[in-house]
């Protein structure tokens, strides 16, 4: 019964939803919608299931003084802050939550490890690079002509690397996307075709029985 | 000849002929042409696509549209010299309405005669998806069919994936070393493909951690998932005969910021110097940031996901990539169960009916030149999807 019943939910939501995308009717466009906001309201219940998880990990980690637990102090306080804050003044553009800690510290921080990402690119350039075997020979000698194609002194050099840049990333680069798409969609229409018959049970929590 | 001269300058010029005042007044603009309105196919309802051409004669500079219903006629829009066309959006299903348009050249205006009346209606077939109703169809006779051959126990191949065969290694190699494996479920939503194939996945990778007495950790961005992937890994446990060796705390909720989560994450590798990552699911840009930052402390490195720009991070950055499909075949391949293989044979029929079509669709393109081939020029636009 445990696994039964959620399987036929499964079964009956998948089956609706399908022939949803094939009617335009206004019921079944209201049912998408309905659908919809019951995500978001399981969402908001799982959200409470995440914040407790959090409290848990870190007071653990805080209370063994495991590697890093300074860490958990700092996470802590910011949650119990955050959480005051914004319960007292609310979530609005003027609120102190967005004024001291959303735009201030939030934002300059993401906006940090998102920067991050050029360094390493840099590093994993380099590794890739190497020309170690005639795949990664191959692909520091594509990634050279499309870089330098990209940028004016790539045509100075000669007129027409531009020109084979862009052949590179319109002919083989895009003929492997699309591979790659194809066998994605089919994927896809499969995994979730096995998660409506029931053959896929694996997000029930593990296995089928 | 001289007098004649003489008299000819003396004539002077020829007066101008008097104007004719009993000819029509010249008409600046001309009325639009071929005018139709009708309900807008494979909608909800409530809409009027009204389409004309421009007449012969002076050029609009605008458009006028008039619509007559029970409340009287009105102009509803002003449409631009360049636009052949209207949907109106403003009517009630079931309701009739006709329609004029004008053309509008300075003071000019030039109206078309009015168009039989029309009422819109909510349509309960989209036919302009017939083509995905049809490859889908054919798709899941395919995946039924496999599906029943497998269950008759017909062996099927299924190619090899170094990705997954290097699953149960670094286990192992985890267990050797003593440290923890990390398993980043992705950052998607469960509402994701991805993130579902990346769940089944962890249920296997769980089962092999629990056989093998090593620790796993499961940083989790999203609520939802990570209820799932906590209740799949105690399962897995449970599976493997060793339910005692779950822990609660090893399936943990980080944060749903992006970047936060992978600070976290980062910080948790750098921390744990863990045997064994994968990065399994759906991943946008922090996917370099975790697989890079994996590889400077030293661990095996599994990495699967569908995003095609994520892929050549991951294939620089780890020791395995599974590639988009290969994400979704892993647990068929993990778990070896027939039905699972079944489905997978049937993808692989499916892809190879892909590369048939695109192949024949092509040599149609190419000969649709040809006057006796001229049949297949529109053959492109079957495969649109509205």
């Amino acid at each position: 019964m445990k696994r039964n019943i959620p399987l036929a939910i499964c079964l009956g939501m998948g089956i609706l939803m399908m022939v949803q995308f094939f009617v335009p009717h206004p019921i079944s466009v209201g049912f998408y919608d309905l659908t919809t906001k019951w995500v978001r309201i399981v969402a908001a219940f799982a959200l409470v299931l995440g914040v407790g998880s959090f409290v848990m990990y870190h007071s653990e980690k805080l209370r063994r003084r495991r590697p890093g637990w300074f860490y958990s102090v700092v996470a802590l306080v910011a949650a119990a802050v955050s959480t005051v804050v914004g319960l007292a003044w609310g979530v609005k553009q003027t609120s102190p939550l967005q004024n001291y800690i959303f735009t201030p510290l939030l934002v300059p921080l993401n906006a940090s490890m998102f920067a991050i990402l050029a360094f390493y690119m840099a590093s994993a350039a380099y590794r890739a690079f190497r020309a170690r075997t005639k795949e990664s020979a191959l692909l520091l000698i594509a990634a050279f002509i499309v870089m330098l194609g990209m940028v004016p002194i790539g045509a100075a050099i000669w007129h027409k690397l531009p020109d084979l840049a862009e052949w590179i990333l319109s002919v083989p680069n895009m003929a492997a996307k699309r591979a790659i798409t194809f066998g994605v969609a089919l994927g896809g229409i499969a995994t979730a075709l096995k998660v409506i018959l029931g053959i896929e049970r694996g997000w029930l929590g593990g296995g089928k029985q | 000849m001289i007098p004649f001269l003489i008299l000819l300058l003396a004539a002077g010029p020829a007066a101008p002929p008097a104007a004719d005042t009993t000819a029509p007044p010249v008409q600046l603009v001309a009325a639009p042409a071929g005018v139709r309105a009708f309900d807008t196919p494979n909608d909800q309802g409530k809409s009027i696509t009204i389409q004309w051409t421009a007449g012969k004669g002076g050029k609009a500079e605008a458009w006028l549209v008039e619509r007559t219903g029970p409340d009287g006629p009105k102009v509803i829009s002003t449409n631009a010299a360049g636009d052949i066309g209207y949907l109106d959006e403003g009517v009630k299903d079931r309701v009739r309405y006709t329609y004029r348009i004008a053309a509008v050249a300075g003071t000019d205006t030039a109206w078309s005669e009015p168009t039989p009346p029309v009422a819109s209606s909510p349509q309960l077939f989209n036919t302009a998806r017939m083509n995905v109703l049809i490859s889908m169809l054919v798709f899941f006779v395919l995946v039924v069919y496999y599906i029943e051959t497998a269950k008759r126990g017909k062996n099927l191949f299924v190619r090899r994936i170094a990705g997954l065969d290097a699953v149960e290694e670094a286990v192992g190699r985890a267990t050797e070393m003593g440290k923890p494996i990390i398993y980043v479920p992705g950052l998607g939503s469960v509402a994701d493909i991805a993130t579902i194939a990346s769940l089944n996945i962890l249920g296997e990778v769980a089962k092999k951690v629990a056989q093998y007495d090593s620790a796993l950790l499961v940083p989790n961005r999203d609520p939802i998932v990570y209820t799932v992937a906590r209740e799949m890994v105690k399962e897995s446990y449970a599976k493997a005969g060793r339910p005692d060796a779950f822990k609660q705390d090893s399936v943990f909720f980080v944060t749903d910021q992006q970047f936060a989560y992978a600070a976290a994450v980062d910080g948790l590798m750098v921390r744990e110097k863990p045997a064994t990552n994968f990065f399994l699911g759906m991943f946008w840009a922090e996917s370099l940031i975790l697989a890079e930052t994996g590889a400077q402390t030293g661990a095996i490195q599994i990495a699967g996901t569908d995003q095609v720009f994520q892929l050549p991070f991951f294939i620089t950055a780890c020791d395995y990539t599974l590639i988009g499909e290969e994400l979704y075949a892993a647990s068929a391949y993990l778990s070896r169960e027939p039905l699972l293989l079944g489905s997978l044979k049937a993808q692989d029929y499916g892809k190879l009916l892909i590369l048939v079509v695109v192949v024949v669709g092509s040599v149609l393109l190419l000969l649709s030149k040809t006057p006796a081939f001229s049949v297949f020029r529109n053959i492109a636009g079957f495969f649109n999807i509205n």
